[in-house]
């Protein structure tokens, strides 16, 4: 015999275990047992082998590898004795789950033993049935278990229900086949068949339309009946709880009458008289009693209507929500959430106690009330639940502040009556929680403070203030740094006074510390620091005083580690140092924010980009026509924490602007500029998108144009005199565009005026062939007009045919309806289409556009796309 | 319906642990450790209900031992917590006066126990008589 087999009891191994020490001396003696167990494995050890599986088992409770004891299961639950197998059972429900393929080998075992004589065999044999089965044993097993649903024992028929249950989740087509068993099941008197067959019926309602229409029609007067002989029934020593008779098997009862008055109004009604019943008469000074009205209530609140039981309903939620035990306030909240739909006024009665369940020290109940507070919220009661919410705010747990902000930031958002009132809310909110704040609560708020004009006097103010006490919170810091820079001649001014603010005192200066505060802070990260440098750009403007203050504060980070923060330092530097003259215009304050696009876009529609000719007259997508609601909107899309999210933020703006202004300073600074030039018109061709571009021809072709232009860029250096026309001031980003077009206009080029330039074959393939005919209207050098002429070089009809194309951001394209949309054949008929470009870079850059052609040959698509460079140059 | 029952002390070792829903064993230990830090700590004038994941946990403290119950969220709350006491009177009258060294060495007998007394998450009998009895008939077997 194996020297470890005969080993330990159980009793002695666990014995060893405790006493071990530590983690280390417990897993030395597990390891040692787990030998000993495999040896006897190996050796097919029969006499102890039920012994080592309640060993296995006990090591498996602790947490360690049992795979090795498996197949031992399968060998003890196929010995005779009822010991070996009540222990092979046993570790066939802990050691394996309905997932292991070991498991099919089962199968066979359990349907001898579910035939098995001995009873108690059969009802080892359903109780593993009912707690792993997996959907194959279910249907090879169901007509077993369908049988011994009307075995002789009590104890096999409620063993067997509770295993129909398993079987009819895992296999609902077998439901109908427990339709019948089920029903004679209802009729017992045994508690436990009892409440086993009410339960199992409750599941073939759930999984089977015609198992309800059956027990609905057969079976609610019988239940009701049962219902009632429970409730006037006298002491059974038994079943009693608390001085009830069996709540459990009245819970059951309740919770399936429930389920066949659901949508029924005979059926409902005939449950109406025995509902009160149990909720007038049930004891509830007792948890078993108030499980009973707590099922109940949610019974007549799910049948069909009965005003009366509601309103008793309601009351007996009423009392559990004045209830000292906590158990029995967090059911009300539950049951009033679903009461809310049946009968809001009942609900609101309740308010201010829900309010003040809110503020409780269990989490539990807090989180459960925050949502039915949430729920109760409508336009006339706003202010003051808010105020309560706020206020509870201040003092609340931290790990409680996230959830109870954003419900705060969606209550307010949604039923605000007024902008104020909104924006004031918001304030306290950031003030207190703005590290809890999600980034689309923020970029909200600032959308609704750009368009509340009145109001952002008020609101920089209240915001300064603010920031004077929470200056830790980074979302409000957000938000005072966006005002201040928008909004900082407000603040210093006191513009805009309302009757209820306290008059303060801000100086320049004052205002520019906020915002040197949220750079220098070790807080701050790189979206708020980068914010910091925009605000300060536009503080710069309009403080003239703080400049060179700015100045300095900009200089300081021109060495900084983190690119984005160096690249604004250095670009802003520029700005203030070099281009004072266009630096009041690009520092413009923001136009008003869409919230109608700024909305569409968080619903996720984000508006369409491309846009075609044929609709008519519309401006193509270089995105500088386009009407000013979708490219502004982009300008709040912070999309939070990474890094170069920011530089797509307040500084996408901003930079197109500034790679404008590059162009402006190549009047200084030689061939480099130029050479810039070039590749920044490439970047523009690149950022139309579509197919990548042919970059490097047109870029040599740009370059070479503009170095050729070079001398006639001269007259540009008078532009930096401060005679510039000054006319920057309506929304959008054009009027920069109009603007730096101003440069360019201001010295006319005689040459341009109305002369003729040759035609230009644009396209051509062996189908097809596009001539541009240019000319200029008089008085205007920087417009083109292009007369496109189409020629079909093929003997197919072209019909649906669309002339696109795109221009870099330097140029302005409109184009004219074509005059027509089908191309006849072989040449015989042109069709022309009008074309005009503005070019901002006249003199300093040739046109060149991207050309794409789409036409139908019998039905069948055909798309052609062409670069034109050869331009003639001085247009 | 019941997902699944803990029977854990102070420490958070298991001294029962029941699934009736299938679960990796890892999972199962991670279930095990988190339902403990769940409740291990609360006050015991705070609700005996914790969410947990998509369920609940209703859970009850003897002593030192902490027995759990995860059900579904639409579950009767009171009526679990009621069923947790009817088993710990089953224990305590099988065990004349419970504790925990009991259910440490006898630990294939408490689930017997269970086995009577819930079945595939559901419950199978409300007597505490007809349990006893059982079990003394199941005992005669061995």
């Amino acid at each position: 015999m194996n020297p470890f087999s005969s080993g330990t009891r159980l009793r002695d191994m666990i014995r060893a275990i405790r006493a071990c020490k530590t983690a280390a001396e417990e897993r030395a003696v597990v390891r040692k047992e787990c030998a000993a167990i495999r040896a006897a494995i190996n050796e097919n050890d029969q006499d102890y082998r039920h012994r080592n599986l309640a060993k296995l088992m006990f090591i498996h409770m602790l947490g360690y590898p049992t795979h090795f004891g498996q197949m031992e299961c399968l060998k003890l639950i196929a010995s005779a004795g009822f010991p070996e197998k009540r222990i092979g059972y046993l570790g066939l429900m802990l050691l394996l789950d309905e997932r292991q393929e070991v498991l099919m080998l089962v199968t066979n075992s359990l349907k001898q033993d579910l035939n098995h004589t001995n009873q108690y065999i059969v009802g080892l044999a359903l109780c593993a049935l009912g707690n792993i089965c997996s959907a194959e044993m279910a249907r090879d097993l169901a007509p077993e278990v369908e049988r011994l649903l009307q075995f002789r024992d009590p104890n096999i028929r409620k063993k067997a229900a509770l295993c129909s249950i398993r079987i009819i989740k895992k296999v609902p087509d077998l439901a109908e086949n427990f339709i019948n068993p089920t029903a004679s099941l209802l009729k017992e008197k045994h508690h436990g068949v009892l409440i086993t067959g009410v339960q199992l019926c409750t599941d073939l309602c759930k999984v089977s339309p015609e198992a309800l229409e059956f027990f609905r029609n057969k079976c609610t007067d019988g239940l009701v009946k049962t219902l009632r002989d429970m409730v006037n029934s006298p002491y059974a020593p038994e079943y009693d709880i608390a001085g009830i008779t069996d709540p459990f098997l009245h819970i059951r009862l309740l919770r399936l009458l429930r389920v066949l008055g659901q949508g029924d109004a005979d059926a409902s009604d005939s449950m109406n008289d025995i509902l009160a019943q149990v909720a007038t008469k049930t004891e509830s000074n007792k948890n078993a009693g108030n499980a009973i009205l707590y099922e109940c209530v949610e019974t007549i609140m799910s049948i069909e209507d009965n005003g009366g039981l509601r309103v008793l309903a309601i009351n007996i939620l009423g009392r559990f929500l004045s209830n000292r035990d906590n158990n029995i306030r967090y059911v009300a909240l539950n049951m009033l959430m679903k009461a809310i739909t049946v009968d809001t006024q009942a609900v609101q009665r309740h308010r201010a106690t829900i309010l003040e369940c809110v503020k409780d020290s269990d989490a539990s109940i807090r989180k459960r009330a925050l949502e039915l507070v949430y729920l109760l919220v409508n336009e006339s009661n706003v202010k003051p639940l808010t105020k309560e919410l706020v206020d509870y705010l201040e003092v609340s747990d931290q790990e409680f502040k996230g959830d109870l902000t954003a419900k705060i930031c969606s209550i307010v958002s949604k039923f605000s009556p007024e902008k104020i009132w909104y924006i004031d809310q918001m304030l306290k909110v950031l003030s207190e929680a703005g590290n809890f704040v999600k980034d689309e609560v923020w970029h909200a708020l600032v959308v609704v403070i750009s368009n509340a004009s009145d109001l952002h006097g008020y609101t920089v103010r209240a915001l300064y203030r603010a920031f004077q006490t929470s200056a830790e919170q980074e979302c409000l810091v957000r938000v005072a740094v966006w005002c201040i820079g928008e909004y900082g001649d407000l603040l210093v001014n006191n513009v805009g006074m309302l009757d209820i603010e306290d008059p303060i005192t801000v100086t320049e200066s004052d205002a520019v510390d906020v915002i040197e505060i949220a750079i220098k802070s070790h807080t701050s990260d790189l979206t708020t620091k980068a914010m910091a440098f925009v605000a300060l750009l536009k503080l710069s403007s309009r403080f003239p005083s703080c400049s060179e203050r700015i100045k300095d504060i900009i200089v300081h980070y021109k060495g900084s580690l983190v690119l984005e923060l160096q690249q604004r330092a250095i670009e802003f530097n520029s700005i203030i140092m070099k281009h004072q003259n266009i630096r009041s215009a690009l520092v413009e304050r923001m136009p008003v924010l869409d919230e109608a696009t700024f909305i569409g876009k968080r619903a996720g529609s984000i508006p369409a980009t491309v846009s075609t000719p044929t609709a008519g007259s519309i401006n193509m997508p270089n995105g500088i026509a386009k009407p000013s609601a979708a490219p502004l909107v982009d300008l709040l899309d912070l999309s939070s924490d990474d890094a170069p999210a920011p530089s797509s933020s307040g500084g996408d703006f901003l930079q197109d602007l500034l790679g404008v202004d590059l162009l402006s300073s190549s009047k200084t600074s030689g061939v480099n500029a130029v050479s810039q030039n070039g590749t920044d018109a490439l970047l523009d061709l690149l950022s139309i998108g579509s197919p990548p571009v042919q970059s490097s021809p047109s870029a040599h072709d740009i370059l070479s144009a503009s170095q050729d232009n070079k001398t006639s860029v001269s007259p540009l250096d008078g532009l930096s005199s401060p005679s510039y026309p000054n006319q920057s001031t309506s929304a959008g980003v054009t009027p920069v565009m109009d603007l730096l077009g101003g440069f360019a206009a201001d010295p006319p080029k005689p040459e341009d005026n109305g002369s003729a330039y040759p035609s230009l074959v644009a396209f051509e393939s062996s189908s097809l062939k596009i001539v541009f005919n240019f000319s200029k209207p008089p008085g205007n050098p920087q417009t083109t007009l292009v007369q496109a002429e189409f020629t079909n070089l093929s003997s197919d009809n072209y019909t649906d045919f669309v002339f696109q194309a795109a221009v870099p951001k330097f140029l302005q394209l409109h184009l004219d309806p074509a005059s027509s949309n089908t191309l006849p054949a072989s040449g015989n008929g042109v069709v022309t289409q009008s074309l005009k470009v503005t070019n901002s870079q006249h003199g300093k850059k040739s046109l060149v556009m991207r050309i794409r052609i789409a036409y139908k040959i019998n039905n069948k698509d055909v798309l052609e796309e062409g670069q034109v460079n050869n331009f003639p140059r001085g247009l | 319906m019941i997902r699944f029952i803990l029977l854990q002390n102070r420490q958070g070792k298991t001294r029962l642990a029941k699934y009736y829903v299938p679960l990796e064993d890892s999972e199962k230990h991670k279930v095990e450790y988190e339902v403990h830090r769940l409740v291990v700590n609360r006050d015991p004038k705070f609700t005996n209900f914790v969410e947990f994941r998509t369920h609940k946990v209703i859970y009850r403290r003897y002593a030192g031992l902490f027995f759990s119950l995860c059900v579904d969220i639409t579950d009767n709350e009171l009526a679990y917590l009621e069923c947790i006491h009817l088993f710990v009177e089953i224990l305590d009258h099988f065990f004349s006066n419970v504790c925990e060294l009991d259910l440490v060495f006898n630990f294939h007998k408490v689930y017997l126990i269970l086995d009577e007394f819930i079945l595939a998450g559901e419950l199978q009998e409300t007597s505490k008589k007809a349990i006893i009895e059982r079990m003394g008939e199941l005992e005669k077997l061995e």
